[in-house]
């Protein structure tokens, strides 16, 4: 790793001010993404802002019905939260489904958002990375990209998965990144926040240089909804999904007249199955209703080398979710 | 409360590790806890390329870097010497060629530089900085590559009897099937590492080792020192698997880095490079080829193996090591050949050979069982083998037909319904299969030292090493056992090459070649305790020193006791000692442990979701020394068999040779989730004491072997997929996987 110099903010200003609109520059959060990066010399920050002592711990209801996290709040914190256990559901699951307790204790909201791919040829240094080294190439492409690599919004120059399941639940409950920044604040929609890495996998995210994530605001829970984290893997624990889904639906009788579907493990970013949502309102909730959305949520999937499985495992986690779900 | 076991009876019973505490707690020092005077960090430069040479080393900005001492390459390095790599001298290392030998590259992930610094974090920084040129030429990625571009080469545990091609055409029954292994990786939790300093031409290292006498001894020809200058420590191991049995590069660089600087050098290998500079279990192809007559009677069996080996060293994974001998059958082959990939040097992982190889045998078996239209327990039980058929010798002790009925009906083996996929649950499909377990008992040359001291407790030393099995806890109940002190008076000290010689912990012996050692000492001591007392100044000066008894810490003379204390310090002495030299085993008997395992698999076919929901093992391993360690170690080889089945592969970019997973994240190894919820091992207890006296064969290793195969076996009962290829991942049992344009 490369030395970098070290600064605590004490304020979100300070925070900011330290940061500078330096792309060499990193917020600490966690560090759980960070610091073995900086480890493995894939970042190389010159300068980090510790921004643990921010105030920015604090899960608060609005008086609109969102729920607003603090940037800092902690996976194990956010999951564990009574209102999210209960008004959330598929948050708090998909939490508790990422990494391990020791991770989880020390990630953050923000933290989490940020993540970046577990991509092997990006985290090697140095085989061909358009994110580490933009107009490198893509090693992945022709490579070994088994579990790792996406089958939705891939692009010809990068095919990594967003590792995060809480990102996938909230893309699927629809929520609003708060951020400050060298010109202040403003929001984001969380949908509009991960980028599709096109021709510029490089960038990963809306953010602008130095802006700091303060806060993930929840959209109101959907009324008499029902919602489920299913994650597809390996091993049954401390794994990233091959595929999984976040589901919520509400139902009057056995017809569906809402339901949201995001996929994690098989898309470059969180990924909200938008169509796929359309042929299930209004619909009864039937398998033949679950194959047909889950077939158009994969209609535009490329399988590569090692992961046309994806394809079909992910429908599967679709089904599966509405099944346990409508049941 | 406490869990002392008292003299006479510790064999057998289950203390817990006594070093259990000092291990839970921190107390117990690895080799990278240990910081000398003045110790300054190795850090390594590691090849990004499979194949080539390193044209140029651009230094400057590491020589810069703060903190930099020096940094060694293939320019700047003390001549050394290699090691002849004899396991009878006591010197084998698996990779001969010394570290920065040449300015050679023969696999991704080796030396090609270390940089030494005042602090670990300086020697990261700085080794980062060290730029490197190659010229680099296209790399052998894996075994069918290297068969093509440079075919193979024979290896060694070849056997042949009758003629197995001539009874194969024309047999009633017969399959010709070939099986797949990947590398598998170790990943023991702790990390390779090395401390080393020197004093003159006397080098003490710490290290986390399976074999300190042999490193002592490779280090002694690798330095052109005498052995007895050299004292490799090693008390406490974050386990091994077989990655450190012998010792790697790293050992070789920190030493003479430590010598040429002057300096003690700490050097700790990364967990990328765990994966490529300290040993894998090679990738195997294994061709079988079995024939039987009309009523599935083994007549032709064949079993071919091709492994990887390195390009600088030959390793021999003998995959039809336990085919030779386990089933009753006139006509046979066993042949071993090795294709040269560019990869670090193979070595021995948990049952090197028997781990894959039975899980061709095992599961050929099945597919002949199911050919011949035959149970395959039954199957097993009509062709099992009476005698050692390879040997011409008896077993000394094989109770595998009882090992079998007896998980089977513990199993319910007899109650499934045969029918592929005819067993449900809810969402899940039920598959249940069984294969045998086989391991050869071993034991070796060995020594130890017992002192029964004054101070009313025991001090036992042998250099061998507890890899966290148990072997410190087993020694103290062999003496509790004879001197009936309770174990917490007794100290056992292990892991130091100032300890009399010991063997490395490795092919399950090292329960029967240290317990006659220490057995053999203490009674050696107890002889020594009776000369005293009947010296001219003793309790029974008088007496035959023969006509006493010695029991739970008494020697008793007709009908008298006294405390074995009193007689040692009635004349002022500090201990009786007894050093003891046992051989190793004899080759009357085939000696062989044997066993079976029962797996039930669950295959949801809605999410594509297989596990292991419940296994029944039964080993027969003879006595059983503790049974708590004892069940722990076939517990840890199922769940270990587990990974191998269904979870573990190192992939290797074809394209060049580089290892892509090499870290704890996507190199997947079953967490505590996928443990089955039941998991039942039968110990079936039978001493062997034509093995030794104490009728123990060892337990570490069998646990591992047919758990891949028994979990095949279940996957085809439940989906009908015979897959032979290892791992058993889900897109194996997928349906409808849309086809992939080559790029």
């Amino acid at each position: 790793m490369h030395n970098f110099d070290y600064a605590r903010a004490d304020s979100t200003r300070q925070a900011v001010s330290s940061h500078g609109p330096d792309k060499q520059a990193a917020y600490l959060a966690g560090g759980t993404t960070l610091l073995d990066l900086v480890k493995i010399d894939i970042m190389r920050p010159e300068q980090v802002v510790d921004i643990n002592r921010l105030d920015l711990k604090r899960i608060e209801t609005l008086n609109d019905g969102r729920t607003r996290i603090g940037a800092l709040v902690t996976n194990t914190a956010l999951a564990r939260d009574e209102r999210i256990a209960s008004d959330y559901a598929v948050l708090s699951e998909a939490l508790l489904s990422g990494a391990t307790t020791q991770l989880r204790n020390k990630a953050t909201t923000a933290g989490n958002v940020m993540q970046r791919v577990r991509c092997p040829y990006f985290r090697d240094g140095v085989s061909n990375c358009n994110k580490r080294e933009p107009g490198s190439g893509c090693a992945a492409i022709e490579g070994h990209n088994r579990s790792v690599h996406a089958v939705l919004g891939t692009s010809e120059h990068c095919i990594a998965t967003h590792p995060s399941d809480m990102c996938v639940a909230m893309a699927a409950i629809g929520a609003t990144i708060t951020v400050e920044g060298p010109e202040g604040q403003r929001e984001i929609d969380f949908l509009d926040f991960h980028l599709l890495p096109g021709d510029t996998p490089e960038r990963e995210h809306a953010l602008k240089p130095g802006e700091l994530i303060t806060h993930v605001t929840l959209d109101a829970p959907l009324d008499n909804s029902r919602s489920h984290y299913l994650k597809l893997r390996d091993r049954a624990s401390y794994q990233f999904a091959l595929a999984s889904s976040a589901v919520i639906v509400t139902l009057e009788g056995d017809t569906i007249t809402d339901a949201r579907v995001a996929l994690g493990g098989v898309g470059t970013r969180p990924w909200r199955a938008h169509e796929a949502e359309a042929a299930l309102k209004g619909q009864k909730a039937t398998e033949a209703t679950f194959q047909k959305a889950a077939g158009i949520a994969f209609k535009s999937a490329t399988p590569y080398a090692h992961n046309a499985f994806k394809i079909p495992l992910g429908q599967q986690a679709i089904v599966r979710n509405l099944t346990t779900l409508t049941a | 409360m406490s869990d002392s076991i008292i003299g006479a009876g510790a064999i057998g019973s289950g203390p817990k590790r006594i070093d259990g505490q000092r291990k839970v707690t921190g107390a117990a020092p690895y080799a990278a806890d240990h910081h000398p005077d003045n110790v300054a960090y190795g850090y390594g430069v590691f090849s990004t390329i499979a194949s080539g040479t390193v044209a140029g080393l651009d230094l400057d900005a590491a020589r810069q870097s703060p903190g930099v001492i020096d940094i060694f390459h293939h320019e700047h390095f003390p001549e050394l010497h290699r090691s002849p790599s004899s396991m009878a001298q006591g010197n084998k290392v698996e990779e001969t060629r010394l570290p920065f030998e040449d300015n050679k590259v023969y696999y991704e992930g080796q030396f090609v530089a270390l940089v030494v610094a005042d602090t670990f974090e300086n020697a990261r920084a700085a080794a980062r900085k060290v730029g490197v040129n190659y010229k680099s030429d296209q790399a052998i990625a894996n075994l069918d590559q290297g068969v093509t571009a440079h075919g193979t080469q024979k290896g060694q545990g070849n056997h042949e009897r009758g003629d197995a091609a001539g009874n194969f055409d024309g047999a009633a029954h017969s399959i010709d099937v070939t099986y797949t292994t990947p590398v598998e990786t170790h990943n023991p939790m702790e990390m390779h590492a090395s401390v080393a300093s020197w004093e003159g031409d006397r080098l003490t290292i710490f290290e986390s080792s399976q074999g300190v006498v042999q490193q002592q001894g490779a280090l002694a020809k690798i330095f052109g020192i005498p052995p007895e200058h050299i004292r490799v420590e090693s008390p406490f191991i974050g386990s091994g698997f077989g990655a450190k049995l012998w010792m790697w590069p790293h050992a070789v660089a920190a030493s003479a880095a430590a010598r040429e600087i002057g300096r003690p050098v700490q050097l700790v290998v990364p967990r990328q490079q765990m994966f490529t500079t300290t040993g894998h279990r090679p990738e195997t192809c294994q061709r079988m080829r079995l024939a039987t007559d009309e009523n599935g009677k083994l007549v032709s069996l064949r079993h071919e193996s091709i492994n990887t080996t390195s390009f600088t060293d030959q390793y021999v994974e003998t995959c039809g090591s336990v085919t030779k001998s386990l089933y009753s059958c006139p006509n046979l082959t066993v042949s071993h050949e090795t294709t040269q990939v560019n990869r670090g040097t193979p070595t021995s992982m948990r049952a090197p050979g028997a781990a894959p190889g039975l899980f061709a045998l095992e599961s050929a078996i099945d597919e002949m069982a199911l050919e011949a239209g035959v149970d395959p327990l039954e199957f097993r039980m009509n062709n099992y083998a009476e005698r050692d058929e390879s040997l011409d010798l008896d077993f000394s002790s094989n109770h595998i037909r009882e090992a079998t009925e007896r998980a089977a009906e513990k199993f319910g083996w007899h109650d499934r319904n045969p029918d592929v996929g005819s067993m449900r649950d809810g969402h899940e499909i039920i598959g249940y299969g069984m294969a045998a377990c086989n391991w050869e008992a071993l034991k070796r040359e060995c020594e130890a030292r017992v002192s029964l001291r004054a101070d009313g407790t025991a001090y036992v030393t042998c250099a061998t090493q507890d890899i966290g099995t148990g072997t410190y806890t087993i020694i103290a109940q062999t003496v509790s056992d004879l001197t009936g002190l309770p174990i917490e008076k007794i100290t056992v000290r292990l892991g130091d090459t100032s300890y009399p010689k010991g063997p490395i912990s490795g092919g399950s012996w090292t329960t029967a070649t240290t317990l006659p050692a220490v057995a053999a000492a203490t009674r050696k001591a107890i002889e020594e305790l009776k000369g005293y007392a009947t010296s001219g100044k003793g309790d029974f000066a008088d007496a035959a020193s023969d006509s006493l008894t010695f029991e739970n810490g008494q020697l008793t003379h007709d009908g008298q006791s006294v405390d074995y204390v009193d007689v040692l310090k009635g004349q002022k002495l500090a201990s009786a000692d007894g050093h003891a030299h046992t051989q190793g085993a004899d080759s009357q008997y085939s000696y062989r442990s044997f066993g079976a395992h029962f797996v039930e698999v669950r295959w949801d076919p809605g999410i594509s979701n297989l596990r292991v929901s419940r296994v029944v093992s039964a080993i027969d391993v003879g006595r059983v020394i503790n049974s708590m360690t004892a069940r722990n170690q076939v517990e840890g080889a199922i769940v270990m068999g587990l990974g191998m089945a269904h979870f573990e592969a190192t992939e290797y970019d074809a394209r060049n040779g580089r290892p892509v997973n090499n870290n704890y994240a996507e190199y997947v190894v079953p967490v505590h989730a996928d443990q089955p919820p039941e998991v039942d091992v039968i110990l079936l207890d039978y001493p062997d004491l034509e093995f030794n006296e104490f009728g123990a064969r060892g337990i570490g290793e069998i646990g591992i072997t047919g758990m891949a195969a028994a979990v095949a076996n279940a996957v085809y009962h439940a989906t009908g997929k015979r897959i032979r290829d290892l791992p058993i991942f889900k897109e194996k049992l997928m349906e409808n996987i849309p086809a992939v344009q080559s790029a």
